[in-house]
């Protein structure tokens, strides 16, 4: 297979002004990754599958990953990095045995700018993990054809993946707490004595 | 059967050593009541293949007259919850319970149904179903070999055995109300509402916690 190099610079020359960058990947397992801007995305996506070397026409896998906010400190000045919400797409080829060709796309925030192209259109295959990265972390697909929560019930308002997440309460008990669920066992137990009417929840 | 509890089950056993058959209708009533549980056909994950082993040729449940897994609750007498109750399917296994006619019985079968099992700490998962439940039996193991759901089954057998005929029997927790229905639990924005059912299920009192 071309390197990741190679296939960016074939994207660039194919969609000039489209944002297309190499994520290097340190570990022996030297898995780059290309990280495609929203605006071009689904059509660099098409050119993928219908590219005559690289025809990738399987999409094998769809993820998330929550980048929260963090504080960098470069050059002695201490700066906020916002943070994104990101998509992984593992792209392979089957007729031509190649892959995997790894695509990300981030959001703009993780408040209110989440919405990504999708590329159920392109992949069927992404349909239902799209949809869970929708129900996990939040991740609107714009052109998904049924953009539902696929494996919490509806009614449900967090997204349990995310970083910042907070589960429900419910470690009442454990047999034998220790280390941080002893903190929170002890913790309950004050709560419970403080209003023993409540106790046992609604 | 007041008369019959008069003949202790020592005297009946030996005298069934010397060929003599003397019975209550209690005994015969619960014999046959024991010996015809029938299991809901209903299982959740990897317990209930061990489940299924349990009434295939190998173990065969059905030499102790449970091999009839009823795929209605309506017909069905046992409820072996076999595997992670995940949040979103509980209020279907409450369900499932409301169901069924008393008098019946319900067994949490594996780690995951009585606390939650390895998934204990995850967000989805139910942290035992006795939360919603009157749970009769516990059987521990993750999955338990189809000997231990036997060994259940048969410790069940025992407990409906010694049960006075004239008192229907009716679930712990069950009070005196034979139409009892179980708290179904609705789907909140962040959790199952309620998240136990605070009629049968409080949390264990903790001892030692302040031990270092």
């Amino acid at each position: 297979m071309e390197t990741i190099e190679a296939i960016r610079d074939r994207i660039l020359a194919t969609f000039p002004g489209a944002e297309v960058t190499v994520v290097l990947n340190g570990s022996p397992s030297a898995q780059h990754s290309l990280r495609i801007g929203k605006a071009h995305a689904l059509a660099i996506a098409r050119w993928l599958r219908n590219d005559e070397a690289l025809s990738l026409d399987q999409c094998s896998n769809v993820t998330g990953v929550d980048w929260p906010e963090r504080e960098v400190t470069e050059n002695k000045v201490k700066r906020i990095e916002p943070g994104c919400l990101e998509v992984v797409y593992h792209l392979y080829s089957i007729s031509k045995r190649l892959g995997p060709v790894v695509i990300r796309m981030r959001t703009g925030n993780r408040t209110d700018d989440v919405t990504l192209p999708s590329l159920t259109p392109v992949w069927r295959a992404c349909e239902f993990q799209e949809r869970e990265v929708f129900d996990l972390f939040g991740v609107h697909f714009g052109g998904h054809p049924d953009l539902r929560r696929i494996l919490m019930w509806d009614e449900f308002k967090d997204h349990p993946m995310r970083r910042d997440y907070v589960a429900p309460d419910d470690f009442d008990w454990e047999p034998t707490p220790h280390d941080d669920v002893l903190a929170r066992a002890k913790e309950n137990r004050e709560k419970r004595t403080a209003a023993p009417a409540k106790e046992g929840g609604a | 059967m007041s008369d019959a509890s008069q003949v202790t089950q020592s005297d009946r056993d030996e005298m069934r050593r010397n060929g003599i058959l003397v019975t209550s209708i209690q005994e015969i009533y619960n014999w046959g009541r024991s010996h015809s549980v029938w299991p809901l056909q209903f299982g959740l994950a990897c317990c209930a293949i061990e489940m299924i082993a349990a009434s295939m040729a190998k173990y065969d449940i059905a030499r102790f007259g449970s091999e009839v897994f009823r795929p209605s609750p309506r017909q069905a007498d046992l409820l072996i919850v076999s595997g992670t109750v995940t949040k979103k399917m509980a209020p279907q296994v409450v369900r499932i319970w409301n169901l069924m006619p008393e008098p019946k019985f319900c067994i949490a079968m594996g780690a995951c149904a009585i606390s939650g099992g390895p998934f204990k700490q995850g967000y989805n998962v139910l942290k035992g179903i006795d939360r919603f439940l009157p749970v009769d039996l516990y059987i521990p193991g993750c999955p338990p070999r189809p000997e231990a759901l036997l060994h259940g089954l048969i410790e069940l057998q025992k407990r409906i055995g010694k049960e006075p005929m004239r008192t229907s029997r009716l679930s712990p927790a069950a009070g005196d109300s034979p139409a009892k229905t179980y708290v179904l639990p609705e789907f909140g924005e962040h959790d199952i509402v309620p998240p136990c059912n605070p009629a049968i299920w409080k949390a264990p009192e903790l001892t030692g916690l302040d031990r270092t």
